[in-house]
């Protein structure tokens, strides 16, 4: 079964991009900070990309584009995301004094 | 599988391990824009050039830029007192260590089955274009409006406010 994983191209971007994955969801999920955790989500969007553009590339039909366009559009909506996450984090520092997660109890109830 | 491919995937795996690991944010922020030139050459090395052209110029270009900008806005470079680990970080990488071995008994019982393609997509940039503005133009539109709204959403959220009494 390895030697097969190896002669295929696609199965190797495959496990490069879950391995991203799983790096981007610890460092969501073991980090305090909140910048931290918006760079993991970021890992883990850009992971997904990477196995859009693989299949677009390795599979049937490219010349329909639609794994390239999935990816295309995915960039964009996580540019916004980046934006809108980034100035939340700011406008949390100016209120609470933190961007640690712990810290962040207000609406705790 | 070639040399350059586990070249590129090294770097961009090493790029996003170092980010997650290390104490200082302005060092996880320049390990992440490593991994994210990592991820554009790996685009670029499947022939996808516009993709990975548009990775640089999005991810290195903006939004690298904008994490360090955060940083440096919220006095991340100072060192926190409790550890930049959370208590329960223990279980946050067995649950990473999960999802990956998940993952990855699925892709490498699955490998008989993906697609082989072997030939190079002849797709340019023209062809990339004429899709944008005519099969996915609604698509395109929605995008340019999320994108407007997420700018003037972050501007006023992050905007300085009057000092009110509390």
């Amino acid at each position: 079964m390895t030697s097969t994983a190896v002669n295929s191209p696609l199965a190797g971007y495959l496990l490069v991009a879950a391995l991203l994955f799983a790096i981007g969801l610890a460092g969501a999920l073991v980090r305090r900070n909140a910048i931290l955790v918006l760079i993991g989500i970021e890992l883990m969007l850009n992971a997904a990309n990477l196995n859009f553009i693989a299949f677009w590339r390795y599979g049937p039909h490219p010349e329909a584009l639609t794994g390239m366009m999935f990816a295309i559009f995915s960039i964009a909506v996580a540019a916004a995301e980046a934006a809108v996450g980034l100035g939340l984090v700011i406008s949390i520092h100016r209120h609470t004094n933190t961007t640690e997660l712990d810290k962040m109890n207000r609406m705790k109830g | 599988m070639s040399v350059v491919f586990y070249l590129l995937a090294a770097i961009t795996l090493a790029g996003g391990l170092v980010a997650v690991l290390l104490k200082q944010l302005v060092h996880c922020a320049l390990a992440t824009t490593v991994a994210f030139a990592g991820l554009a050459l790996l685009f670029l090395q499947l022939d996808a050039q516009f993709a990975g052209f548009a990775q640089i110029l999005v991810y290195i270009g903006a939004v690298a830029i904008l994490i360090v900008f955060a940083i440096l806005l919220t006095h991340g470079s100072e060192l926190p007192k409790g550890g930049v680990f959370s208590r329960t970080w223990f279980v946050g990488f067995v649950i990473a260590a999960g999802v990956f071995a998940v993952l990855a008994w699925a892709v490498l019982q699955s490998v008989r089955a993906v697609p082989q393609q072997s030939t190079v997509p002849a797709v340019t940039v023209h062809d990339i274009g004429d899709a944008l503005v005519g099969r996915y133009v609604l698509p395109l539109e929605i995008v340019a409006l999320l994108l407007t709204a997420a700018t003037i959403g972050a501007v006023i959220v992050a905007m300085h406010e009057k000092e009110r009494p509390r």
